[in-house]
Parts: C-alpha cells; structure tokens; sequence
C-alpha cells in the first residue's frame, strides 16, 4: 500500500501520486476481483472475498497477489462473478468449494476451472475471458468501464485508473466557460429520462441569478426494474463525486446534495465512504487540491417515494417537506432548492462528465446518433437469458440488446415486447426489434428512453396486466395534488381491474384513451403526464389482447386468473392426489393409479392444484 | 420519557437543528425505535418550532415511514416489474394467507414486519425478498413460506407436529 499524502495541498502533489499508484498497478501480477453489489451480495461473495482474502495471505508465493472487492461487473445473472485480471479470466456461479481450487489452479496454476466459465446457452461454447463473452464484447463501457476493476473504498484505485484527473485538469487548465463549451460540444443529454441537454442547463444555471448555487445529484432511481445508477454509486461512487466537482465549478457552486433512495443502503455507504476519504486527501472541501475552488456534498436519503425522482418534487425533499412537484414555468436551474438556481443531474449523467473533460466533447460526440451521443446503461431484465446492466452506444438496434447481449428469451418462449422507461415509458412490440435505441425513436415508438430500465416480457406475459401493473404502481405514487392524475388514475385502474378479470365491457378501450388524453393536458409533473404511457402502448400494440378480454373474456397468455380453465394432462399425471387434497372446492375426482379430472363446472380457477402439482401435469388451456 | 428526549436532542444536534434535514432526522429516529412513536414526534416539532402537523405530513407521504410498532424482523418483497413477472404477486397473496397479515402490517403474534417495496435493484434475481437486510433471490411461493416459517421456531415446531399428526 503506498501512503497518499495527508492533503494534496497543490496539483503537483497530486500528479506525483497518481504517477506512483499507477507504477505500482504494473508490478502487481494477478488480481483476484470478487464482486461485491447487491446481486452477488445477495448470493454470498462477501464470505468469497474473505475465503480469497485468507488464501492470498496464506500463500508464500513470491509472485504479487492481491484480492479486491469490487462492483458490479453487470452480468448479475450469473452471481457471484469472479475475475482474474490480468488475464479477464471470467467465473460464475462460484461457491466457497470453489475459492480454495481456483486459487490453487488459476492464480497460481494458470490454469482454467472449466466448469465455473461462462457457457453460452445457444452454441454450447465455453468462454475463457470476459471479452469472449457476447454479452460483453458488443458492448461500450465507458460509464461502467471501471466497475468491477477498482474497490469501489478505496480511493487510490480510482485514483490509480485517471480518477480525478479530469478535475485537475479542470482545475489547472480550464475556465468555468470552457468547462461548459466542452460539455455542450459532447452534446451529453440528461441520462434520467428527460433528455435535456446537460450543457445547455450548466449554463443556465451558471448564468442564472443568486447566490448559493446548488448542484444536486439524483439518486433517486425508482423505476421498477431499472438498477444502472445504484450500481454506478456502489461500484464507482468517485465518479459520480469527480463529476459533481467538475460541475460545480463550472456553475459556480460550493454546496451539492446526493439524493439516494431508501432502498439501496450499500449505495449510501460507499458514498459516505468515498466522500470522507475524498474529504481528507483534499478533494472535496475547502481550497481543493490547493485552489481557490470550495465545494462540499451532503447526502441525503429519500423516504420511499418514486415522484421524489421529479425534480421540483426532489427539492421538496431535500427541504424535508412531503415531495409534492410544483409547476415548472420558472426552471430550477432559476429557481429552485430554497429558491436559489439548482442544477440537478442524474448518476449516471454525472459520470460521463470526467470522461467527456478527459478525452474531450468530440470524441464523446463522435458516438452515437445525430441527436443522442455517448452511451446510455440499461438494465436488461426479465424473461431474458443473460439478466444484468448492459452499456452501449446509442443508436443500437432493441435486437442486438436483447438477443445478442441479451442471449434471447429464457426457456426458448416466444418475444413478446419490451418495456423501456419505466413506469412512464411503454412496451415496443416484436416488429419494432430493429429499432434503434436514442431519444426520438423511443419516444416515436409511445415509450421512451427513460433512466434505462429494459424489461424483456414473454408470450407468458398478459399485456393487459402489464398496463394494470403500471397504472396500480403510478397510482399509488401519484402524490395526490392534481386531481386527474389522483382520480384519473384510479379511474383507469378500476376500467382495467374489471378487464383482468373478465368484466370489461365493450367501450373500456375508449374510455382508457380518453381518461389517458385528459392525464396529458392537465397533469402538472411529468409523473402525471406520462402516466398512461404503458396503458396507451399496450393498446397501440396489443389491441387484440384487450379485446379478447372483454369480446371472449379469455386471456391469451394465461395469466388472468378465471380468464383461462385449467386441465390435468393424464399423461403426467402420477394420480397422487395431491391436487385433489388440495382442490378447496372438491373439483378434482380420481383414484390411486387413475389419471385425475377437473370438472369444470365446479372449478373456481384458484389455481392451487397448478401450483401444488409436483409433476406439473396441471396444465392452462 | 427522559432518555427518549436526550435522543432526540442528539439527532437533532447531529444536523445542527437544520428544519432542511427533518427527513434524516426522522429516519434516524425510526430508527432508534423501530417506527415512529407520537410522543417523540410531538417532542421532535416543539424542538424544531414547526407544527407537528408537519411531520405528519412527511411521515405519512413518504412510504418508509411507520407509526405504528414493527415486528421482530423486518420482510420486504419486492414487487418492481421484474419480480411481478415473475410472480411476485402470488408469493405476497401466499404470505398474507398464510401468516394472516396485509402488506404494510405485522402478523398477529409479531415475528415480523411486512411490506411490499417498488424495487430493491435486484433484477437479475427476481423475485427477490428482503429478510433483516439479506436479500433471498430466485424465490418461489414455497420457499418464500420456508424462509419466514424459520423466523418463529416455536411456530416451525408446532407446525412440524401438526404435519406428522396428519400423516
């Protein structure tokens, strides 16, 4: 371990440490990376870091071993992941068992465990390294390029991969103004939803008049099914920090707020951690890096609420005050945290900026499309093979996500749509696969880009249920203060509820439209604006569904509890009686060696024997 | 009543009496005592010079707020789209049957907490349950009954007894 300075007290100090750490990073030989987010976490590597931890203190090799915990490597699906770097040997699923033999052959060895590599599930081949992987190597990690390679608690990693060299640069070399330029020449959008231009709101913020300014970063990442930017604060939380640096000196503010949601107490405290030690080398605080620059950080955590995510509803917030949006006719960037001009940006929007400063706007505007450049992370989950964060470049197809870095669908079922945005966005049928992935197109399609949410459904999946899914959720989040988005909602909910469950009635279609029209003119945040997005997609794709729900009362995917009848198949069936046991209105007959029947008259479609059938011969017609 | 408000006089001190952090200030205080109890509310306000109505608003807007007492352990499920899909909805109506409990309470003898949460960030798991802060992955309405079943093992006890008489 080399000592860091107490306080880098100028630039030149810190140059010289960063040469040193990265001097030293050659002469390690083999790294041992574990990851330590929340998926592997979950699935026990903290006990795989402390097994790999005692092996390398045990072994009296000469050669230099080290063993980190790191982020998120993205490919959570197949946790806990493991990495040996140099060499990007990739292992999954590795249990305790596992440590001592990797240990004895890879590390030491050099040799390869077959059975923990990645197999890809459609040729059957095993890959040996990360980049053989197609789930990584169609991919362009700029934002989580150092995730999975740097402990994320320990701030001589980042500092050792260029981390904070963007902000002595700034410091040294650059104006506020050109900070700015650079940042519109990239032509980065808000990666939270909106798609504002980061460069454009900068300036207006900078421009804007009061003192204090405000920098915020939002972490207030609600969507359902959407984790890109908690893995960003756990795997990487330097990079958000160096970002808000870099923008605050470039608006001209001293004081910035991390907003985090409640649910991701690992996020909270590698933050704290990352901020306290940034705090003592002199990067954050007073006179940074021996400037005349000051600019500290709070964080602080959000109390459960998805329109916190909005940003005059996250002000609210952080003036501890129920999170209730305000109408947006004076911007915050004018007018916002305690009246004063407030730049809010979210994680991941953050994390690009030291990488735009290091490698300049034009590069970053050299990817992507016309009007969408960089990247954009997504997390790809659902009824997909490889589940995790994926980044890529805009202007990517829906396709070469989901089937080449996605693998496909699970258990060979049929693609069925794709739900982008979150809770605002919508679902994009099969036909629309070849799609490229930017802000105008998604949005063209009725859903949008969103914070990068991706969710894959299957032809199991009912389309209907999705949009009652949805509308139940933004419901329930609505904060109440506009009354068509209060009661509209609820009205939609309730037109909904009835179709799922063979009630609705021929007209409901239109109502939902009309209800959805009304949310659009009169709502007054964008949660309420957008909230029929998933109803009015589903409706544009997959009419059929909802008419088959009202016209035929039957749910095409089989989900709609009592819009579909269940069967025994007597072909699997082991006549065991388990069903008829449990069948709560006595509607299965049969005896010991004769397959057992439903009578369907008497079935009240609960369910119960399909799910406690241990031969699943309980099948849905 | 004496220690509860040298607490408060602590958490109030640890943001410099700022009324911008009555959020965190809240928290900290839920949890020390598991929820939110009346009278440190009321204590919290008149220290604060705001309306008590205040934090009543706060408290009851923001989801992970509680008024009421919690249960030994805490259970959340998560019911982000991903694990709905993938049948979340079914392990919470199996949990509610089952320990006789609605989403947001306690059961009756208080072993444990429920609520049903947006989304831990978990995806790749789903269907996920949180259990005391360990996350439970790939979960199924069996062993999402198995896991809570262990939290009492008095109640795994006697239920072991019940399926040997049955059988």
């Amino acid at each position: 371990m080399i000592e860091a300075p107490a306080q880098f007290a100028s630039l030149i100090d810190f140059e010289q440490f960063a040469q040193t750490l990265r001097r030293r990073g050659d002469k390690t030989t083999k790294s041992i990376m574990v990851c330590v987010g929340t998926g592997c976490t979950a699935k026990g590597s903290r006990r795989l870091y402390e097994l790999f931890c005692e092996a390398v203190s045990q072994s009296g090799q000469d050669i230099e071993v080290e063993a980190k915990s790191v982020g998120c490597h993205g490919l959570c699906g197949c946790s806990p992941v493991v990495v040996i770097e140099p060499d990007g040997i990739f292992y999954r699923y590795v249990e305790e068992p596992d440590v001592a033999e990797i240990f004895r052959e890879t590390v030491l060895g050099g040799r390869l465990v077959e059975r923990l590599l990645y197999e890809d599930s459609r040729t059957g081949k095993k890959a040996e390294k990360v980049d053989d992987i197609p789930f990584y190597n169609v991919q362009q990690r700029i934002v989580l390029a150092n995730n999975g390679r740097i402990d994320p608690t320990e701030v001589s990693d980042y500092i050792a991969v260029g981390g904070y060299s963007a902000l002595a640069k700034v410091l040294s070399s650059m104006t506020p103004d050109e900070v700015i330029s650079e940042v519109e020449a990239a032509g980065l959008r808000g990666r939270g939803g909106g798609g504002f231009p980061t460069g454009r709101k900068w300036r207006t913020c900078r421009e804007a008049e009061g003192y204090p300014k405000y920098v915020v970063c939002n972490g207030d990442e609600g969507d359902p099914g959407a984790y890109m930017d908690r893995s960003i604060m756990e795997g990487n939380p330097h990079s958000v920090i160096e970002g808000m640096l870099i923008g605050a000196y470039a608006i001209g503010s001293d004081q910035g707020y991390i907003y985090v949601r409640n649910e991701y107490p690992l996020a909270v405290e590698c933050l704290r951690t990352a901020m306290s030690q940034a705090r003592e080398m002199g990067l954050l605080g007073q006179s940074i890096l021996g400037s005349s620059f000051s600019f500290d950080i709070r964080i602080n955590r959000g109390g459960g609420a998805f329109v916190c995510g909005e940003s005059t509803a996250l002000c609210a917030s952080l003036e501890g005050r129920a999170g209730e949006p305000r109408a947006k006719y004076i911007h915050t960037v004018e007018s916002g945290l305690w009246g004063k001009p407030t730049n809010l940006n979210n994680v991941e929007t953050w994390a690009n900026v030291p990488h735009i400063i290091n490698r300049g706007g034009k590069w970053f505007a050299g990817i992507g499309t016309a009007k969408s450049k960089g990247t954009k992370v997504f997390s790809l989950v659902g009824k997909i093979v490889n589940s995790g964060l994926v980044e890529v470049p805009m202007g990517i197809t829906l396709r070469q996500i989901i089937y080449d870095i996605g693998g496909g669908i699970r258990d060979g079922k049929q693609f069925k749509a794709v739900q982008t945005g979150g809770p605002s966005g919508g679902c994009i049928s099969a036909e629309h696969l070849d799609a490229r992935v930017d802000f105008e197109e998604l949005t063209k399609l009725g859903s949008m880009m969103g914070s990068g949410g991706m969710i894959v459904m299957d032809e199991d999946t009912c389309m209907v249920n999705v949009a009652k899914y949805f509308t139940d959720f933004l419901q329930k989040e609505s904060c109440g203060k506009c009354t068509a988005c209060r009661e509209g909602l609820a009205q939609m909910l309730h037109i909904l509820d009835r179709i799922t469950k063979g009630q609705g009635e021929i007209g409901d279609v239109e109502d939902l439209e009309d209800l959805a029209a009304l949310l659009d003119g009169t709502a007054l945040c964008a949660l309420g604006k957008t909230a029929a997005n998933p109803v009015l997609s589903t409706i544009r794709y997959f009419r059929d569904e909802y008419d088959a729900h009202i016209l035929d009362r039957h749910c095409p995917a089989k989900e709609c509890r009592g819009l579909f009848a269940y069967e025994i198949d007597p072909e699997a069936c082991k006549a065991c009686g388990i069903c008829l046991k449990n069948c709560p209105v006595g509607a299965i007959t049969g005896e010991k060696k004769v397959p057992h029947v439903i009578d369907q008259d008497k079935c009240t479609r609960c369910g119960i024997c399909w799910e406690k059938c241990p031969f699943t011969a309980v099948v849905k017609v | 009543m004496s220690q509860d408000s040298s607490s408060i006089e602590q958490i109030i001190d640890r943001y410099d009496s700022d009324v911008g952090m009555l959020i965190p200030m809240m928290q900290d205080l839920q949890a020390e005592c598991g929820y939110l109890p009346a009278d440190s509310l009321r204590d919290l306000a008149q220290r604060l010079g705001i309306p008590v109505s205040r934090l009543y608003a706060v408290a009851t807007f923001y989801a992970s707020f509680r008024l009421a007492p919690k249960g030994a352990h805490e259970v959340s499920l998560c019911m982000g789209t991903v694990c709905y899909l993938k049948g979340a909805g079914s392990i919470s109506e199996a949990i509610c049957r089952e320990f006789r409990v609605t989403a947001g309470g306690t059961t009756p003898d208080r072993v444990f907490s429920f609520s049903t949460v947006n989304c831990v960030g978990a995806c790749a798991l789903a269907p996920v349950m949180v259990v005391d802060g360990q996350y439970h992955g790939t979960i199924t309405v069996e062993s999402a009954l198995d896991i809570l079943h262990k939290l009492s093992p008095a109640q795994e006890a006697a239920r072991n007894t019940t399926r040997e008489a049955a059988t």
